[in-house]
């Protein structure tokens, strides 16, 4: 019988919570890592037993860890990440230049067709590629190096590269995506890269349709259709049906269009899903009420998704990497809150539970489906 | 033999809790005591002082002997009691929050 496991990342350690595939009763494990920030845990597409985990702290700095048995014992593997030659200087908050500092690791992609090859996204804003299941890191620098690097400029929550998508179709395609500089696209495996914002308007920045600049959130895309792309951007959810070439916005009746997650159902390529939040200054959901909205339509048109979510005085936030799905036949919806709990969706959003109610501020949420 | 003492999440990545002791050799500095450490603790690279540079990380602190010894040159000769074994030497997490 099929299962799932569902990673979770922490301010305070990993969970890994675990059940079969009714999805009924949940096993928890953990904390890993106690005390540690966790940004991202995942696990390889190719490999499922091995899991990557980027740990950090203020303190200590990045650690990398690694499972090879599906999260039960973990290895410290490589967390030297240097930045390619001079690393040269970006835009500081006050339009100064300031010099590329490492803080952390954000995210963690492991590829989908090797699982010694990782990718890693990391603050300030770069790209960084293991072959060697993390114990070495090298910086894809043509990424920084492209031109428009020194125009970057950090958002509230640093500058941060958290997306990387990796197309299905074509080994050499990437999506990354960078706050507050945009998406970037690469065709030739991370050599060369180019911004694909066209169609993005920001009103936070001096020139609303500039190159770059834009505070993109998340950017996700389904197996079967790589070429069509759904973004979760500052505020303004979007749609690209040219592989970022163009975007058009699909906000449509959401009640706010401002969030980070975004997500697209396992099985039905036009069905997505949002957390709509009430504004760049207020991190809560509109009206106290968490809800969920699915469209099946791509976009525009927008359903709430309530049942089982709490519906009064609810003033969490759902992260940009806090939401996943599994692909089992009726497909599961997953998405952590800042306030510790880890909701699940047997029937694609229709229903609601909580699996865990009191974990730490989850920043991180991604689902195995296990044959 | 020098005892050292990590901080607790130092402790749980290294996966031993308590003391440690190190041999190190004279003259007993606070690099040839973070070499020695990191030495019998690869992990540690990177987490108390940069990887590069050996600059100490900005929150981290070096207490011995009742005394913050964090801004040091990293080549003075540490406390004899230290280098004696009678008094430990301490990284600490510096105290934040509020």
């Amino acid at each position: 019988m099929a299962s799932v496991r569902v990673l979770v990342g922490t301010r305070k350690g990993a969970f890994v919570l675990s059940a079969d595939g009714a999805r009924a009763s949940w096993n928890v494990a953990g904390p890993f890592f106690e005390g540690w920030e966790i940004y991202h845990v995942k696990a390889s597409p190719v490999n499922p037993e091995r899991i990557y985990a980027s740990q950090s702290s203020g303190w200590f700095g990045q650690i990398i860890q690694r499972s090879d048995d599906g999260g039960a014992t973990w290895a410290p593997v490589g967390n030297e990440f240097t930045y390619d030659g001079v690393p040269g200087t970006h835009q500081w908050y006050d339009g100064t230049p300031h010099p590329w500092e490492f803080a952390r690791v954000w995210h963690l992609e492991p590829s989908l067709r090797d699982p010694d090859t990782v990718f890693a996204g990391v603050e300030d804003a770069a790209l960084f590629k293991s072959l060697d299941g993390g114990e070495n890191w090298s910086e894809l620098s043509g990424l920084r190096g492209h031109g428009s690097g020194p125009l970057w400029q950090p958002g509230a929550g640093g500058m941060c590269l958290h997306t990387i998508v990796e197309s299905p179709r074509d080994p050499d395609r990437l999506f990354v995506a960078i706050s507050a500089a945009g998406a970037f696209r690469t065709d030739d495996a991370g050599v060369s890269w180019k911004p694909i914002n066209r169609g993005l308007r920001s009103g936070g920045i001096p020139d609303e349709d500039a190159e770059v600049g834009h505070c993109v959130h998340r950017i996700a895309l389904h197996p079967s259709n790589p070429d069509v792309l759904y973004m979760q951007k500052h505020w303004d959810v979007m749609r690209s049906l040219d592989a970022g070439e163009s975007w058009h916005e699909v906000s449509g009746d959401l009640p706010t269009d401002f969030g980070f997650v975004i997500d697209v159902h396992a099985h039905e390529p036009e069905t997505v899903y949002v957390v709509p939040i009430t504004s760049d200054s207020v991190h809560f959901p509109p009206e106290g009420k968490l809800r969920v909205y699915r469209s099946r339509t791509g976009g525009n048109e927008w359903e709430p998704l309530s049942r089982g979510l709490p519906q009064s005085h609810c003033y969490v936030d759902v992260l940009r990497d806090a939401m996943a799905v599994d692909s089992l036949d009726e497909c599961g919806v997953y998405f952590g809150t800042t306030g510790g709990q880890v909701y699940a969706s047997r029937d694609a959003g229709d229903s609601w539970e909580a699996i865990v109610h009191d974990l730490p501020a989850v920043l991180s949420v991604e689902v195995q489906t296990l044959a | 033999m020098i005892r050292v003492v990590l901080p607790a999440h130092l402790s749980l990545l290294i996966g031993r809790h308590g003391e440690l002791t190190l041999i190190v050799d004279e003259p007993v500095t606070q690099r040839r005591l973070l070499d020695s450490l990191e030495e019998a603790y690869p992990v540690l690279r990177g987490t108390i002082r940069d990887r590069v540079t050996h600059q100490r990380r900005p929150f981290i602190r070096f207490f011995a002997c009742e005394e913050d010894l964090s801004h040091d040159s990293p080549d003075s000769v540490l406390p004899e009691p230290v280098i004696r074994g009678d008094e430990q030497f301490f990284v600490v997490g510096a105290m934040a929050g509020g």
